[in-house]
């Protein structure tokens, strides 16, 4: 708003973020080019002859530079006026690759364009993004209501149904993100709460046989029904919350979660997250198991450590405090990490700049995510701010769950490194979803609906 | 409804702000705390390639290379890249089958993958080279040569005392761990590649390579700055003379056998010839593996370095020692005369003697008159100044072990047997203590019975005699190019001096010596125009409780004045007497050191047909039969090797040696009553002295000899 820019598309920009998007990309840009480049290379040659990764992602940055341009000199009403179409297109693009999908590393979501592939479910976030931001703005929606709060959980939600059956688990993770600018909105602290809780019950599952957890469980209420017994005197309802806690969380640990991981999860998906607690997964695919699934006490917990969270975790721990150097990384030059240019992207940055380059890394996303806040809290319409959270909540999971998996605090989960990671389908959608916020806010003066 | 839920930006921030810190303290615990990933890191991601620097090249003492280095060739596979190549050229080359090509390339995939390389054929003989170099555009890229350094030898002589590579074993590398070795390095396992092992390997250089995650080095870690240069070995000069050597090795071709000469002023080997020997460079190069299964199975243990690790009673030799002692101890003097009756009458039983007649000192030792040294030695063990037996052949002992015998010299070549002198511990064991007197030993009076001497103690003990009571340690080292780093040579500079004697009583012995070699039993050693000391032995012996043919014994010294040279020669079963075989072989040498070369064509007759004589025992012969229809029934020789391996180790001496022990024990030795370490009683009665298989050999009773010289 303030800057010294004078051109008309310059106006209300802010730059801030418009930088930090660029220093993200060109960071991404000098961090795929560590992978990929070996000594005796032809940079310049390879450079123009777009063979190599670093290359064309030079060209998705261009493209990107064009969307961007585009994006801020289109009407900001067009956001306004048509969620609700691209929202249909984006259902209707996800159902189409059941049909025309591709096949790649065993999830059917992608759609071949010939120059590129497109995963419809990345593109997906920016219409439902828009569509939560249109229907919570509507006026007559009223969100406080419990039918309004489902008809919103339901828009976020169905394409990453459809990103399930499509064998892509990962990025309908990533449609949890919603809760956050739904949680903005007036969503009870309560669904916060009981998602936190049946996540820690459900690590805490992972971590211990379920038996020991139903008695130490049994316990607990117990303990607490004999301390509140006064209360309890008093207030019947008291001991029935109590009960009704136990059952659930009984019931959670010893039916749920073990169903889940027969029946829900693809036994890869439930090895990788066992791996990650050091644990054999007890829950062997078999239907004619035992349903109670109390894994043997006898048998020691064996250390399974995957080889990409491995690597990864070597890859960034040898870099030291200030890493070992720009194309110095023994780890990255050698290949050492798989997939290292796309969802392991970070490695490079841990090895080549060190504790102080990832710290750096990390201040940049964060503080792009704050100042979204900032952008997001000096909307007018609640259009606006509803898309600035939407925007924030997409970048804050994939940064958290990216990064926690290279370091060993996640499954291995196939979600990119906003704006870094090799690939075009990713950056083109964080440009977009980006770029939107910038020109919805530089227009926060107009009254949109 | 926005102004409601304000307040809920802050939650926002702090979950931004939460999860931020948790991944930096993640961070920080990963790559500031943890040092593990940095180790497994450097595991993977670089490699430590260790450049082998040039082995240290031996001169003899006329500044003559004697052992260097060459390079030889492998040819390396790399089987993902032989599409192409001319594999039916190839295979006629090396001459193999197409089954043996395949399945050399599998074992290399299996070793090392297909993308790196392995070895195809190792140690190319030189035409095999050769045929590959000039075809080689037909086998790049998936073929090519890879140098590498091996030993050579410009006089292909001294195989026994300059040893031989191997690979390392677990054991080597258990004991010389820290030292930078790895498995399939080669290290010095015989001679002074083995003595010098630490001087000659010189310095390792590392290289730092990249490696990536095939294991392919891809380049140098941050273009060589952590390397380390590699060091050459340092180069020894030796007291050898090659020529000598080379010499003796051909006078003493097919016979079993070994001579050893010492320059008795600085205890330098002057040469050390073991027969049968083996040309160095037979265990270099490509056929090295079949080359030592083969000297390993040859009954004529021709590994063995007999020059040090066999032992023999010294036989008659043994009278110069008695003499000294028998003088110095005041038994006798020079004048002292005994007669020889045919016998010597002093213990009962008659032990022969063939010069009749009666004899001085001088005399006697130019005659090698046996009833002299029993009647001397029976004064030395019955001499009243001590209280008993026991006391009085403890003061024997301790002369003995002042000349060098009875205790490992402490030789710069391994495998150095230590001999055997009789204590009174021994004959406490054999006989009971206090059941024993002069008699029961009477035989090693003149060398035979209970003592065992290796040829370098002799050669040893003449260097003694010639210097008139002092010697070096014998060594075949003398400097280290760029100094003796490890102190390895320190010891060979003391003089050892344990008893006074004086001048007088060895001009007596010298006198004797002289004698012999003028007009006694040593007249074959005789070489015009210089005053040789001798004497001849000639030494009973048993195998297995069967008498064999003689040994042939000679040692001695020349000039008598200012003495140059101290040799001693064996040859083993030859028969007949010392004088015959071994004291002509001596004279050769002496003469050739002393005069550079033989010139008369007389002498020269004599020498090739001294160097052309067959005195191969019939029983090695016999052996060395069986063997070799052994080798025609059994394909599996190699096989065979192996078992014979264990076995022959002990005999070849690939054993371990401390060299602090020998210094040890030589300060032992020093104290003036020193408890002798007691000897096994069952190898110290044995009387056959042949360089056989421990096990083989069996008690012997103590014979009563009868040899005259």
């Amino acid at each position: 708003m303030n800057q010294p820019v004078n051109t008309t598309i310059a106006k209300g920009k802010d730059w801030i973020l418009i930088w930090l998007y660029v220093i993200l990309v060109v960071f991404g840009l000098i961090c795929i080019f560590s992978v990929e480049f070996k000594t005796d290379d032809d940079v310049l040659k390879s450079l123009f002859e777009f063979k190599k990764n670093y290359s064309k992602q030079l060209i998705f940055f261009g493209l990107s530079i064009v969307l961007a341009i585009f994006i801020l000199l289109m009407d900001s009403k067009f956001f306004t006026a048509t969620p609700n179409l691209l929202y249909i297109f984006g259902v209707i693009l996800m159902l189409a690759t059941f049909a025309i999908g591709k096949n790649v590393n065993g999830s059917h979501s992608w759609i071949p364009l010939g120059f590129m592939n497109l995963q419809p479910v990345e593109l997906c976030k920016i219409f439902t993004a828009l569509a939560l931001a249109k229907y919570l703005s509507r006026s007559e929606t009223d969100f406080s209501k419990p039918k309004s709060q489902l008809i919103a959980a339901g828009i976020c939600f169905l394409p990453a149904v459809f990103s399930i059956l499509q064998n892509e688990t990962g990025l309908a993770l990533v449609y949890f993100s919603f809760l956050i600018p739904m949680y903005r909105e007036g969503l009870p602290p309560g669904y916060l709460i009981a998602g936190a809780s049946l996540g820690v019950l459900l690590v805490v599952t992972l971590l211990f046989p379920a038996s020991s957890l139903i008695i130490a469980m049994s316990i607990l209420a117990g303990l607490i029904i004999y301390f509140s017994r006064r209360k309890i005197k008093r207030d019947k309802g008291w001991l029935m919350l109590i009960v009704g806690l136990w059952l659930l969380a009984v019931s959670f640990v010893g039916f749920v979660v073990p169903f889940m991981f027969r029946h829900v999860f693809q036994k890869y998906q439930a090895d990788r997250i066992f791996s990650l607690v050091g644990r054999d997964n007890p829950f062997v695919s078999d239907s004619t198991a035992n349903l109670n699934p109390a894994t043997d006490p006898s048998k020691k917990s064996k250390k399974l450590e995957n080889y990409n969270v491995k690597q990864s975790k070597i890859a960034i721990g040898s870099g030291g405090v200030l890493g070992k150097g720009f194309l110095k990384g023994t780890q990255t030059q050698g290949d050492f990490v798989p997939e290292q240019h796309t969802d392991f992207i970070f490695t490079s940055v841990g090895e080549n700049f060190g504790f102080a380059g990832s710290v750096f890394l990390m201040l940049l996303y964060f503080g792009m995510m704050l100042r979204m806040v900032t952008i997001a809290e000096r909307q007018r319409s609640t259009f606006s701010r509803v898309y600035a959270y939407s925007v924030v909540g997409i970048i804050f999971f994939h940064v958290a769950i990216n990064i926690c998996m290279t370091i060993g605090l996640a499954p291995v989960i196939g979600i990119t490194l906003p704006l870094m990671s090799y690939g075009g389908s990713s950056l083109l959608t964080f440009t977009i979803l980006i770029f939107i916020l910038i020109k919805l806010d530089s227009d926060r003066q107009m009254v949109l609906r | 409804m926005p102004v409601f839920n304000q307040s809920r930006k802050n939650v926002v921030r702090l979950i931004l702000v939460g999860m931020f810190l948790i991944i930096v303290v993640r961070l920080f615990t990963l790559q500031v705390v943890t040092s593990k990933y940095k180790i497994l890191a450097e595991d993977q991601g670089i490699f430590r390639k260790v450049i082998y620097p040039d082995r240290g090249i031996v001169f003899d003492r006329n500044q003559k290379p004697i052992l260097q280095n060459t390079t030889i060739y492998d040819l390396m596979v790399v089987p993902g890249k032989i599409k192409g190549s001319d594999t039916a050229l190839l295979c006629k080359i090396l001459n193999i089958d197409s089954a043996e090509f395949h399945k050399r390339i599998i074992t290399a995939i299996i070793k090392n993958r297909s993308y790196r390389p392995s070895v195809f054929e190792a140690l190319l003989s030189e035409e095999k080279m050769a045929m590959i170099n000039e075809n080689m555009y037909r086998f790049a890229p998936g073929y090519y040569l890879q140098e590498r350094p091996i030993r050579d030898y410009p006089y292909d002589a001294g195989g026994n005392i300059l040893g031989y590579l191997s690979e390392v074993d677990s054991n080597f590398l258990k004991q010389h761990e820290g030292e930078g070795y790895l498995i399939g390095d080669y290290a010095g396992k015989t001679g002074i590649e083995r003595t010098y092992e630490r001087v000659l390997m010189g310095q390792r250089g590392i290289e730092y390579w990249k490696r990536d995650n095939k294991n392919r080095l891809t380049a140098r870690l941050e273009g060589g700055i952590y390397d380390t240069a590699a060091i050459a070995g340092q180069n020894m000069f030796t007291s050898l003379d090659i020529d000598l050597q080379a010499l003796g090795e051909k006078l003493m071709q097919n016979k079993l056998g070994s001579i050893v000469a010492v320059d008795p002023r600085t205890g330098g080997i002057l040469c050390m010839v073991s027969s049968p020997t083996y040309k160095p460079s037979f265990l270099t190069g490509s056929d090295r593996k079949r080359h030592i299964s083969q000297l390993l199975l040859d009954p004529s243990l021709p590994l063995l370095n007999r020059s040090v690790s066999a032992t023999y009673s010294p036989g008659s030799t043994f009278k110069t020692l008695q003499a000294l002692i028998g003088l110095h101890e005041g038994v006798i003097t020079t004048e002292t005369r005994f007669s020889c009756g045919g016998a010597f009458y002093g213990c009962g039983k008659p032990m022969r003697c063939l010069d009749i007649g009666t004899f001085d000192l001088r005399h006697a030792i130019t005659v090698s008159d046996n009833t002299y040294f029993a009647n001397v030695m029976q004064r030395v063990i019955n001499n009243p100044i001590y209280p008993n037996v026991d006391s009085s052949l403890r003061v024997w002992d301790k002369y003995m072990y002042a000349f060098g015998l009875g205790h490992r010299l402490g030789v710069d070549v391994p495998s150095e047997k230590k001999g055997n002198i009789p204590t009174p511990a021994t004959y406490d064991k054999v006989f009971g203590k206090g059941h024993w007197n002069f008699c029961s030993f009477r035989s090693v009076s003149i060398g035979q019975g209970e003592v065992d001497v290796t040829p370098i103690q002799v050669a040893n003990e003449m260097a003694y005699i010639a210097n008139k009571g002092w010697y070096h340690i014998p060594h075949i080292v003398d400097s280290i190019e760029g100094g003796d780093k490890f102190h390895l040579l320190d010891k060979f500079k003391e003089r050892i001096n344990t008893i006074d004697i004086p001048d007088s009583i060895f001009e007596a012995v010298h006198d004797g010596m002289q004698g012999v070699v003028d007009r006694g039993t040593g007249m074959g050693a005789k070489v015009p125009g210089i005053a040789i000391c001798g004497k001849t032995g000639t030494v009973e012996n048993y195998y297995r409780g069967v008498k064999q043919p003689n040994h042939a014994f000679f040692c001695g010294f020349a000039p008598r004045e200012n003495p140059k040279i101290a040799i001693m020669c064996v040859v083993e079963n030859s028969g007949r007497f010392g004088g015959t075989y071994a004291a002509p072989i001596v004279g050769f040498m002496l003469e050739k050191y002393l005069k550079d070369s033989i010139t008369d064509k007389k002498r020269l007759e004599r020498l090739e047909y001294y160097s052309n004589l067959n005195l191969m025992p019939p029983r090695i012969l016999a052996m060395m039969k069986t063997q070799d229809s052994l080798m025609h029934r059994r394909d599996t020789a190699y096989l065979l090797a192996k078992g014979y391996i264990k076995i022959l180790r002990d005999s070849i001496g690939i054993e371990n040696e401390d060299p602090t022990e020998i210094i040890d024990n030589l300060k032992e030795e020093k104290k003036p009553v020193k408890p002798v370490p007691p000897e096994p009683a069952k190898d110290s009665a044995t009387s056959q002295q042949q360089a056989i298989l421990p096990e083989s050999r069996k008690r012997v009773a103590i014979h009563d000899s009868i040899p005259r010289n």
